[in-house]
């Protein structure tokens, strides 16, 4: 025990490590050379890396459950008592090791991948910032710090997507992510502050032992929980705010592999699964959750198919696999969730630093249709890449499969409905996913311009490192049914308040299994036959002719939808306001009020005449005056 | 104190107020009506010292020491004051070489 505390005491150094990082690439950022940001930047994550695996062991063999460790008191003002305080548990150690292990990665494959850009040291600067507010998010004891780290993640992320902000349309897509978080981030503050009102604190252990004693379906906490949902939706990109995430494919490839694929998009689902014992008590918000998450899922993978952008199409699939998460967070399989979490970093980090080595030997080019025979030209990219693919489709014995299957299964035993639904999002997931295979490495190459060639060394280190994870990361959580003991949701159900505890028989199980793999094959076979044997190309942008397949390709015109619902009648709005209401109201009336005080000043003006006499007869006078005054009333 | 408010106490405190509004007066008049900047600043004095008159008087009447004291604040501040207008007469003689308080009509607007 003593021990444990004297340890864990050492936790602020989790997320001192990339504060430092941040400190000292951005303040030296004219004076560090070639790679020594990058450099500077990776040691500095991996330390923390390893610091949250010393307290991962530490908090392992201490046998407690969870730590607090309050570094200072932040705000005290009457009942609002809100320390700075990091909560150690299961689940926020398990989500330290996955910013910082994959960050890490990340950090190390951008030294070669940023190589040469003029602002690289900025790039740094600007990473590892954003890999300190997703610590704070993680680590904070209370919902203000995880405010903090949430607003940090956000504005970091806006930074990286407009990176190369001498491009408009990265400009536009920068802005546009951070309003749309800023929409989400509303319902999270106003949450906060319900549940301030509330249980009078916003600390996670003063809430959550509070919210014990609730009855199930309280309106109050049913609000509390559908205001926090909001912010979620925002960050972790669900229907109806999801339109940022595809736009913030403008960022560098590794930015993408890190924040909005593997850690900040994931912050909503850490954020509910943190508040599972609010959301266990509001049953609607938990079926808003699954009609959100299933919507997205099958949505954005329909979207998906249709897309050509090799980035786009890897934007759409993270928007459809967080929908598997929130499914799974409505069904109260928590863990599910943050299981799917953990693999889906560590295979979507995968597939983008895959992308990036891509578009890094393609000399910039991210059209998969100009792509194609990149098989034999960069065959470690190849084979991580595959080995990616092969996890997000949910093949056995990759990670995907055992995390996938999960959800489905939870799916299953709520409603079949739900199942059928579910694994028809699987099935287009693989599907786009092969597509996207096939077109890239198999067949001939189709721009004879460039060269491929494969990446260097620091770029396919990372590469390598999660292909293994991808490979073997989920054999973390072998459920029963293979003769595992589910340890990684044990492990995690410590620190989360399951919402449902029964489980399948093994029969219906295996039935299950079986029947989506089947599925899953002739879908494989069905992508094979398409883009491999009878090498087809997807045609030109706004070339079909079929009405679906027309809609699929312009995004189902959401963003067109939502300009003109929202963007145009607010732009008319505030152009009426600045013409009638500035322009002709408020405006004149201030200017009114100042010419108005110097007439008033040029009447008065005339009794100062410099004659010193004067000045005093006044004074004398107005003396004598106050005093016969004062006599005489 | 007691010995000394007793030796006061023997005027009657009606002369004290008497001498203090001729003294008040008068230097009220010189502020108004002299035109030579020193005179007006020693008319100042006049006032200043007939206030300070009266509140020692009283101070003594009612046996409190405190009056006494508040006198020797004004004192210390009447000489600052004193200092800071004899400094700008000092510059008046030099810039329009004479102290008549007319001439120093620029200062408006």
């Amino acid at each position: 025990m003593v021990a444990l505390n004297s340890y864990i005491t050492l936790s602020w150094l989790v997320p001192a490590f990339p504060l430092l990082g941040f400190l000292i690439t951005g303040m030296a950022k004219n004076r560090l050379k070639n790679n020594q940001a990058g450099i500077i930047a990776s040691i500095l994550v991996s330390l923390s890396f390893l610091m949250s695996a010393f307290l991962f062991f530490a908090l392992r063999s201490s046998g407690q459950e969870s730590a607090t460790v309050t570094l200072f008191n932040w705000i005290a003002a009457g009942d609002l008592k809100i320390p700075f305080a990091f909560l150690i548990d299961n689940l926020s150690v398990t989500m330290m090791l996955i910013v910082t292990g994959v960050g890490a990665l990340i950090h190390i494959y951008s030294i070669g991948y940023m190589h040469g850009d003029d602002r690289v040291n900025s790039f740094f600067a600007q990473m590892n910032l954003f890999t300190f507010s997703m610590l704070l998010l993680v680590m904070g004891a209370n919902y203000l710090i995880l405010f903090i780290g949430w607003e940090g993640v956000g504005f970091c992320s806006y930074l990286l997507i407009g990176f190369w902000f001498k491009n408009p349309a990265f400009n536009y897509a920068a802005r546009k992510a951070f309003v749309m978080n800023r929409i989400g981030d509303l319902g999270f503050i106003l949450g906060i502050i319900l549940l301030f009102f509330t249980f009078k604190s916003v600390g996670f252990t003063e809430v959550f032992s509070q919210a014990t004693s609730m009855h199930s379906g309280t309106p109050l906490v049913t609000l509390i929980t559908i205001l926090l949902l909001v912010g979620a939706v925002g960050k972790s990109a669900q229907i109806p705010l999801y339109t940022w995430l595809p736009d913030a494919m403008a960022g560098p490839t590794p930015v993408s592999a890190l924040i909005h694929a593997a850690t900040m998009v994931t912050a909503g689902i850490y954020m509910i699964a943190r508040s599972s014992i609010l959301y266990n008590l509001a049953p609607l918000t938990m079926n808003i959750m699954i009609i959100l998450g299933l919507a997205t899922a099958i949505f954005a993978a329909v979207i998906g198919l249709r897309q050509n952008d090799i980035k786009k199409v890897l934007a759409y699939s993270t928007v459809s696999q967080l929908g598997y998460m929130f499914l799974a967070l409505g069904l109260g399989a928590y863990s599910s969730a943050v299981f799917h979490l953990t693999t889906h970093a560590f295979f979507k980090a995968l597939l983008f630093l895959g992308a990036g080595s891509i578009i890094h030997a393609m000399g910039g080019e991210q059209d998969i249709r100009k792509m194609g025979g990149l098989r034999k030209k960069m065959p470690v990219t190849y084979f991580t890449f595959l080995a990616a693919t092969l996890a997000i489709s949910g093949i056995p014995p990759f990670s995907g499969f055992f995390s996938k299957d999960l959800i489905l299964s939870k799916a299953f035993e709520n409603n079949p409905l739900l199942y059928i639904l579910a694994l028809g999002g699987a099935l287009i997931t693989c599907f786009y996913m092969f597509r996207l295979l096939y077109l890239v490495f198999f067949g001939s190459q189709r721009l004879s311009t460039v060269h491929p060639h494969e990446s260097p060394r620091v770029m396919t280190f990372p590469l390598i490192i999660l292909s293994i994870l991808s490979v073997f990361g989920g054999f973390l959580n072998i459920p029963s049914l293979f003769g595992g003991d589910s340890r990684f949701g044990e492990f995690l159900n410590k620190s989360i308040i399951s919402g449902i505890t029964e489980e399948l028989g093994s029969a219906t199980e295996i039935g299950l299994i079986v029947s989506s793999l089947i599925l899953l094959g002739l879908v494989i076979l069905y992508a094979y036959r398409i883009y491999v044997k009878k090498a087809d190309i997807p045609v030109a942008d706004g070339v079909s002719t079929n009405i679906f397949s027309k809609a699929i390709e312009n995004k189902f015109y959401v963003d067109e939808i939502y300009s003109a619902v929202i963007e145009k009648p607010f732009g008319s709005l505030s152009d009426f306001f600045f013409n009638k209401v500035e322009n002709k109201v408020l405006d004149p009336a201030v200017d009114e009020v100042g010419i108005l005080t110097s007439k008033l000043g040029n009447l008065v003006r005339k009794l100062q005449q410099g004659n010193m006499s004067f000045y005093l007869f006044a004074m004398v006078a107005g003396i004598l005056l106050f005093i016969i005054f004062i006599l005489i009333v | 104190m007691k010995e000394i408010s007793s030796a006061i106490q023997l005027i009657p405190l009606e002369n004290y107020i008497v001498l203090s509004i001729a003294l008040f007066s008068i230097g009220m008049m010189g502020v108004l009506f002299r035109r030579n900047t020193i005179a007006i600043l020693m008319c100042l004095e006049l006032m200043f010292n007939s206030v300070n008159l009266l509140l020692t008087a009283f101070s003594a009447y009612h046996s409190d020491p405190s009056g006494q004291v508040f006198v020797f604040f004004i004192m210390i501040v009447a000489a600052a004051e004193i200092a800071v207008g004899l400094s700008i007469v000092v510059m008046m003689k030099r810039n329009v070489d004479s102290v008549d308080i007319n001439l120093l009509n620029r200062l408006k607007w």
